[in-house]
C-alpha cells in the first residue's frame, strides 16, 4: 500500500528531503508570525465570549464568586425591566434616524462631487474632517451645549434647548452621527469614479436622460459599495455611546430619552455591579447586530448587483 | 480670452450653483468647530447670552486656565498620558497587524481558510460581547487602573480590521521580488522584514493614522479601566466637566477641547494629501 503511495518524484529521495523540510518551515514560521493574533483571538475574544455567555446566568458582582441563576438575568431583563425596553426602543429609533439620514447625505454629496472638475480634493477632504473629530468628547461638549438652553439651536429656532426635552434630544444625539457623513461618503466617491464612463455613453446613445442613467447605471453599479456603508453604518450605530453619554452629561436623560442600550449595559455592569446582568444584555446586542447583519445579507441577494463574480 | 468665454458661456450657472451650494453646506458643517473655538476666547458671562461667533474681546485666560490643568492634575500630565495611550497603541497595531496579515497573505498553514474568515468575523464583532470578561481578567491581573489594558490588546492584533487591511494590501505586491528573495536564501522571515515590510509602508502608515485618532478619541475604554485622576486622559479630564453645570467653567472647558482636538487636526492636516492620493489611485486601479 504504502510503497505504491509514494509519488513518483518521491523516489529521488534525495532531491525531495530538503525540498520537503523548508515547506514544514514555512508552516512554521506562519504560526510564529501568527502568534500575536492567536494568543488574542483566544484570550482576548473566544474566551471572553465563553467567559460572558456563562456569567449571563449567573449574579456575580466582581467581588464575590458568581453565583448561577440560570435563565433569570433573561427573563428580568424581558419581563421585568422597563427601563431595558427603554433603551431598546431608543437604540432602534436612533439607527433608524441616523443611518438613513447619515447614509442619504453622504450619497448626495458624493453625486455632487462625483463630476466637478475643479475643488474635488478640497471638498472632499473638508466633509471628511468631521468624520476623523466627531467622535471625541470635544466635539460632544460641544454639541452639548450648541444644543442647551440658550444655545444656537435654541437661538435660532426658539424652540428651546433640544437637550432637554425627551422627544428631541435624540435627535441631536442623532445629528452627532449625521454629522459624520464625510467616511461613508469617501467610499461612495470611490465607488462611482470606479464605474466605466462607457456604461453612461451608452445608456445616453440608447436615450437615456440623466434620471434613467441614474436609476439604470448608477444605482445597480453602486448597490455593492451601498450595501457595505449599510451594513459598517447600521452595526456601528448599535454600539453608539459616547455622543449619548456626553450629550445628556453621562445620565441618558431627560427621562430616559438618550439612554441607549450600551450606557444602559455601563449603567448596569460598571455602575451598578451587575456584571451579570449587562453579560446577558451584552450577549442580546450581539445576536441582535448577528440577525440584523443577516437578514441585511439577505435581502442583499434582490438589491445588490455584483458585476463581474470573478472580481477582486 | 474673451472667445473662450464665449464659448463656454451656457454651462456656467449649474457649476456655480453647485459651488455655491457645497460652499454653503460646509458652512454649516464647520459651523461647530468655528464655535468651539470662538467659545474657548470668550469671557464667561458672554459664552450662553450672545449668538455672535465673534468674541467682544480674546479671553486668553481661558487656556491660561486649561493650562493649570484639571483637578490638580497638570496639561502636561494629562496630555503625556494620552500620547504615551495613543502611541502604544500604534506601535502595537503596526506589529501585530503586520506580521498577521504576512501570514494570511503569503504563507500557507493548515486553517487558513476558516482562521481567515473567522478573523473578517471578529471585526463585526460588537465590542460589547467582549468587554466584561476582558475587565475580569485585567482585574484578576490587578491591572485595572493601569494602561496595560488599553495598550497590550493592541500587540494582540485584537483590532482585526487592520489585518484585513494590510491583507488586502500585501495581496497587491508582486510576488517575483519574494521569489527572487527565496532563491538567493531568504527565509521567511528576512523576506517579510527587509522585502515585504519596506513595500507595505502605505498600508502601515494608513494603520497608524487611524490608530492614533481612534486611540486618541476613545472614551468608553479609559472610562472604565482608568480611576486615578493622575492617570486620566485628555478625553477623561474633558469628560469631568460633563457633570458641571456652572458656565463658569464654560471657557477653560473648551479651551481644552480645543488642545485636545489639536493632535488630530495636525495629524489631518499632515497625511490629508496622503489620504487622499492613496484613496484616488485606489479609484483609478480599480
Amino acid at each position: 500500500m504504502t510503497t505504491t503511495a509514494i509519488p513518483p518524484e518521491a523516489r529521488h529521495a534525495p532531491a525531495t528531503a530538503p525540498k520537503r523540510r523548508p515547506q514544514r518551515e514555512r508552516e512554521g514560521a506562519a504560526w510564529v508570525f501568527l502568534s500575536p493574533w492567536v494568543l488574542g483571538a483566544t484570550v482576548l475574544t473566544l474566551l471572553p465570549m465563553a467567559v460572558s455567555l456563562y456569567l449571563s446566568f449567573t449574579d456575580y458582582d466582581l467581588f464575590t464568586p458568581p453565583k448561577w441563576v440560570g435563565l433569570r438575568n433573561y427573563v428580568q431583563m424581558f419581563t421585568e425591566d422597563p427601563r431595558y425596553w427603554r433603551s431598546v426602543v431608543t437604540t432602534l429609533t436612533y439607527v433608524l434616524v441616523a443611518v438613513p439620514l447619515q447614509l442619504a447625505l453622504a450619497l448626495v454629496v458624493a453625486l455632487a462631487l462625483k463630476g466637478m472638475k475643479r475643488g474635488k480634493g478640497f471638498y472632499r477632504s473638508a466633509f471628511y474632517a468631521p468624520s476623523l473629530l466627531g467622535a471625541s468628547m470635544s466635539i460632544a461638549l460641544v454639541w452639548r451645549a450648541v444644543f442647551n438652553d440658550g444655545g444656537t439651536v435654541d437661538n435660532l429656532l426658539g424652540t428651546g434647548g433640544w437637550v432637554n426635552k425627551p422627544g428631541w434630544a435624540l435627535l441631536a444625539v442623532a445629528l452627532l452621527t449625521v454629522w459624520q457623513f464625510g467616511a461613508p461618503m469617501v467610499i461612495f466617491l470611490a465607488g462611482l469614479q470606479q464605474i466605466p464612463a462607457e456604461l453612461y455613453e451608452a445608456a445616453a446613445v440608447d436615450g437615456a436622460g440623466k434620471w434613467r442613467q441614474f436609476l439604470s447605471v448608477t444605482v445597480p453599479m453602486l448597490s455593492p459599495v451601498l450595501f457595505f456603508n449599510l451594513v459598517l453604518q447600521t452595526i456601528q450605530a448599535f454600539q453608539v455611546f459616547t455622543p449619548a453619554f456626553a450629550v445628556s452629561a453621562g445620565k441618558g436623560g431627560p427621562a430616559d430619552s438618550t439612554l441607549v442600550y450600551t450606557m444602559y449595559l455601563y449603567d448596569r455592569g460598571f455602575v451598578a455591579s451587575h456584571m451579570g446582568y449587562a453579560s446577558a444584555m451584552a450577549w442580546v446586542l450581539l445576536l441582535v447586530i448577528g440577525i440584523v447583519t443577516a437578514v441585511l445579507f439577505r435581502t442583499s441577494r434582490s438589491w445588490v448587483f455584483y458585476a463581474s463574480e470573478g472580481d477582486r | 480670452m474673451t472667445s473662450t468665454t464665449l464659448v463656454r458661456k451656457p454651462v456656467r450657472w449649474g457649476r456655480v450653483a453647485l459651488h455655491v451650494g457645497c460652499l454653503a453646506a460646509l458652512l454649516v458643517m464647520l459651523y461647530p468647530l468655528a464655535w468651539l473655538l470662538a467659545t474657548s476666547l470668550k469671557p464667561a458671562d458672554a459664552v450662553i447670552a450672545s449668538l455672535d461667533l465673534l468674541p467682544s474681546h480674546l479671553e486668553w485666560s481661558n487656556y491660561k486656565t486649561a493650562l493649570d490643568g484639571v483637578n490638580d492634575v497638570s496639561i502636561w500630565r494629562l496630555l503625556g498620558n494620552s500620547l504615551l495611550i495613543a502611541g502604544g497603541a500604534v506601535a502595537g497595531n503596526a506589529i501585530s497587524c503586520s506580521l498577521a496579515a504576512y501570514a494570511f497573505a503569503r504563507l500557507r498553514f493548515r486553517f487558513r481558510g476558516p482562521l481567515f474568515a473567522f478573523m473578517i468575523a471578529t471585526i463585526m464583532l460588537p465590542h460589547h460581547a467582549v468587554l466584561i470578561p476582558q475587565y475580569i481578567i485585567f482585574n484578576q491581573l490587578g491591572l485595572v487602573n493601569t494602561y496595560w489594558p488599553l495598550i497590550l490588546p493592541k500587540f494582540l492584533a485584537t483590532e482585526a480590521f487592520f489585518v484585513f487591511l494590510i491583507v488586502q494590501f500585501m495581496r497587491g505586491l508582486p510576488r517575483e521580488l519574494e521569489e527572487a528573495a527565496r532563491i538567493d536564501g531568504c527565509g521567511p522571515f528576512r523576506s517579510f522584514f527587509q522585502v515585504v515590510l519596506p513595500l507595505t509602508r502605505p498600508a502601515l502608515i494608513t494603520t497608524a493614522i487611524f490608530t492614533f485618532i481612534w486611540t486618541w478619541n476613545d472614551f468608553f475604554t479609559q472610562l472604565i479601566y482608568l480611576f486615578d485622576p493622575d492617570k486620566f486622559t485628555l478625553t477623561l479630564a474633558l469628560r469631568s466637566f460633563v457633570d458641571a453645570s456652572s458656565t463658569s467653567a464654560f471657557g477653560p472647558m473648551f479651551a481644552l477641547s480645543v488642545i485636545a482636538l489639536l493632535p488630530i487636526v495636525l495629524f489631518f492636516l499632515a497625511f490629508q494629501r496622503f489620504l487622499v492620493e492613496g484613496m484616488a489611485s485606489s479609484g483609478v486601479k480599480g
